[in-house]
């Protein structure tokens, strides 16, 4: 960390003189510290998941998500600090709800994700505000199908078919590559995320971890919902089967 | 301040009191308007052009105060450039629609403006959407508005069907506005129209001198109609339009 | 000369009084027209396109109702297809007279809410009373600003195994009863409906009470110059909400054909 101690790295409104700006790359390091959070994009919806890590064995199951509902069409799941990610999801919701009331009609994905990053931007511009602690992976339903984006706490935003995010990304992505994604189906895309996030989840170093998982599209009526409970441990089973063959 | 409904007007006011119209066909929408602005019974303009320009596709016809009218349209223009540069792509009839209701609506204690919004998207083809005095949205095949759209109910419910071309949109509009206009003082002049598709806006405009014939008092009855009335005329001074022949 | 000092400098009209000698009180004001009222700021609209009754009723498997697909523009018949019942989740129907722009604020304002809800993903729902509850404070927040939204609504749902049915209008009155109408309805139709429900509640089938809305829409055709032979049947039952294609009822005028004048004429 070379950064450290030249006093660059103390305030979002100060550039280090080679133009980078150090508490958005620490912005990324809390991302990285975080359980890994993955996206699918398919021909017929779009598949959110998360390794969700837990830090204690007194949480009660399926406490503090990581995947959190918009609208009725959109879902996102968030990589980094947790209470960061409830705020967006918040301001998501506004942007949403404003749409509807202006247009009567349901906003498209890329106009949240658009006007999420536009938002995270500003907190990179002022010595009073820490930017946002995390990557956040939206995706849903909108009249040209299904679509996902990550938006990165410098604000920047893209468009992906697969997406990764938090500490297992690069492994995540890798398998993603792998995949036909625009062929898959919905239920299949389900499978393949458990086994990515279970496969990306490193036994060694970390404590226990929950799967958690939405889906939107066709099987859902585009409505973004939790994965149905018994395919949820059917992927979940078959993902521990397939790792114990693999290792 | 005789006819006219003025109470709803602000002193002085330059009234569109009018017959606009739009119709959904096939490949797109025809929309239509008189040429007549009214303060009272004085015609303030003879020429008037009531189909405004709010998209690339997307027009709408304007009834009701001249200045009202005005005002949402030139925001509701304003609002669809700002939408169709956010989004990338040109908007959506329904969302030009719901952005003119808004106003009309939020504002309904101020406004008095009758809106027929119509066009073409990408999305859903041609539609058309009205939008009567205190707001409130309803999509419909066809529409009419104005004064003088009370007159003709009857006659586009007896005329219209689906299913139509270009050709018989434009004449059906054509047809109704003259009728409007021949019975309502407050609509007259000239008829405009637009013909909105995919490929184009293509205007249309029949002079005022130009429009169809219909039946207007005893000079087309039958000959020997004539001859009965004229007899009767020549015993009693009872008015012809009185007698039941 | 005018003797009377309080209309000296005012505007005199000669056609009538031409003297001044009529007392004060029979005398016309010609002045500028003001009463308490001018100096007042008109807060409340009318309503100008306008639904007419809903019908409610309760029944064995839950809650029925009906409202035909009128929206007037004053005595103008404009939109012929226009629904008045309106869903809201799995396992309510909100019923509207009155405003239709008011109607589509409120539809706005119910799916935002629903939405809310959703996005909650804690596995509850609003149920009808929540609605019900809700529509209340709205309404009465709106007519306690002076700007009411101007209409009667019917909440009919089913939740949880059981009926709910309730109203409430455009000044934030709130009740509950096994049959409910509005508008025209409650001096028309809620007579018929209370005869045909009351006590049966628990026993009406699905076809009997169909019948029951069935003759009071038609005879609220009949007698309201505002409703129109199209409507629509809504039912509420634990299978969830369903609306109805529109339908019309035979109405009977043959007995007309004979009748002569209006009293003593034969022909």
């Amino acid at each position: 960390m070379t950064s450290i101690g030249t006093g660059y790295d103390l305030s979002a409104s100060t550039y280090s003189p080679d133009g980078r700006i150090f508490q958005v790359e620490y912005a990324n390091k809390a991302v990285e510290n975080s359980g890994t959070a993955i996206g699918l994009r398919v021909k017929d919806g779009i598949i959110l998941a998360v390794e969700k890590l837990v830090h204690s064995k007194l949480l009660i199951p399926e406490a503090n998500r990581r995947i959190q509902t918009l609208d009725r069409h959109l879902g996102l799941a968030t990589a980094g600090l947790l209470a960061d990610g409830r705020q967006l999801a918040d301001k998501a919701r506004d942007e949403s709800a404003n749409f509807r009331d202006s247009f009567r009609s349901p906003a498209p994905v890329k106009y949240i994700a658009d006007r999420l990053g536009s938002y995270v931007q500003v907190y990179t511009l002022y010595s009073s505000v820490r930017p946002f602690g995390i990557s956040t992976i939206i995706g849903g339903v909108d009249q040209d199908g299904p679509s996902l984006f990550v938006i990165e706490p410098s604000g920047v935003f893209f468009g992906y078919h697969g997406a990764a995010v938090g500490k297992g990304r690069q492994l995540a992505k890798t398998e993603l590559e792998k995949l036909k994604l625009s062929e898959l189906s919905m239920r299949q895309a389900v499978f393949e995320a458990a086994r990515i996030i279970y496969l990306v989840h490193d036994d060694s170093k970390e404590k226990t971890f929950e799967l958690e998982m939405s889906w939107i599209g066709d099987e859902t009526n585009g409505l973004h919902v939790p994965v149905p409970k018994d395919l949820l441990a059917e992927a979940e089973q078959r993902a521990k089967a397939e790792l114990e063959d693999f290792e | 301040m005789d006819h006219i409904d003025m109470h709803r007007l602000k002193q002085g006011e330059v009234n569109l009191g009018t017959s606009i119209m739009a119709v959904q066909f096939d490949g797109g929408v025809v929309i239509g308007a008189d040429s007549r602005t009214t303060t009272g019974s004085y015609i303030a303009n003879r020429v008037t052009d009531k189909l405004t320009f709010l998209h690339d596709r997307i027009y709408c016809c304007r009834s009701g105060s001249a200045a009202d009218t005005q005002a949402i349209a030139d925001f509701g223009h304003y609002y669809l450039q700002m939408q169709a540069q956010t989004l990338g792509s040109a908007p959506a009839v329904l969302t030009a629609a719901a952005i003119m209701e808004k106003m009309c609506y939020q504002n309904k204690d101020q406004l008095s403006a009758g809106i027929i919004v119509a066009g073409w998207d990408k999305k859903t083809g041609p539609s058309v959407y009205n939008i009567p005095l205190g707001g409130g949205l309803f999509r419909q095949p066809w529409a009419i508005g104005g004064s003088g759209s009370t007159y003709v109910y009857g006659y586009c419910d007896a005329t219209y069907q689906e299913g139509w071309g270009k050709d018989e949109t434009v004449n059906f509009v054509k047809n109704t506005l003259t009728l409007a206009m021949s019975r309502d003082g407050s609509s007259g002049g000239c008829i405009r129209m637009c013909v909105i598709t995919e490929d184009g806006v293509e205007r249309k405009f029949i002079p005022g001198n130009e429009l169809p014939k219909f039946w207007e008092g005893k000079e087309v009855l039958g000959e020997a109609t004539q001859k009965a009335l004229a007899a009767i005329s020549a015993v009693s001074d009872v008015a012809p339009m009185a007698v039941e022949v | 000369m005018d003797h009377f000092p309080t209309n000296w400098g005012r505007p005199r009209n000669d056609a009538f009084d031409a003297y001044g000698t009529y007392p004060i009180s029979q005398r016309p004001y010609n002045g500028p027209t003001t009463d308490a009222f001018s100096d007042g700021i008109q807060h409340t609209q009318q309503p100008i396109v306008t639904g007419t009754s809903v019908l409610a009723i309760k029944y064995k498997d839950g809650i029925m109702m009906a409202a035909d697909n009128l929206a007037s523009y004053g005595s103008l018949a404009r939109f012929k297809d226009i629904q008045r019942l309106h869903p809201v989740g799995n396992n309510t129907v909100i019923g509207a007279g009155g405003d239709m722009s008011d109607f589509q604020y409120i539809q706005a304002l119910l799916d935002q809410l629903m939405i809310e809800e959703f996005t909650e993903q804690d596995g509850h729902s609003l149920g009808p009373s929540e609605i019900h509850e809700y529509l209340s404070h709205v309404m009465y927040s709106r007519r306690s600003k002076m700007d009411p939204l101007w209409n009667s609504l019917i909440v009919g749902g089913f939740k949880d195994e059981k009926r709910f049915l309730s109203y409430v209008d455009l000044l934030g009155t709130t009740y509950s009863a096994s049959t409910l109408a509005t508008g025209y309805g409650s001096y028309i139709a809620q007579p018929l409906l209370r005869k045909a429900v009351e006590g049966n509640e628990d026993v009406l089938t699905e076809d009997e009470a169909v019948k029951i809305l069935e003759q009071s829409m038609k005879v609220l055709f009949y007698r309201d110059a505002r409703s129109l032979n199209k409507y629509q049947i809504a039912k509420i039952t634990a299978d969830g909400v369903s609306v109805s294609e529109s339908r019309s009822v035979e109405t009977h005028w043959s007995f007309a054909e004979g009748i002569r004048g209006y009293g003593a004429q034969t022909q």
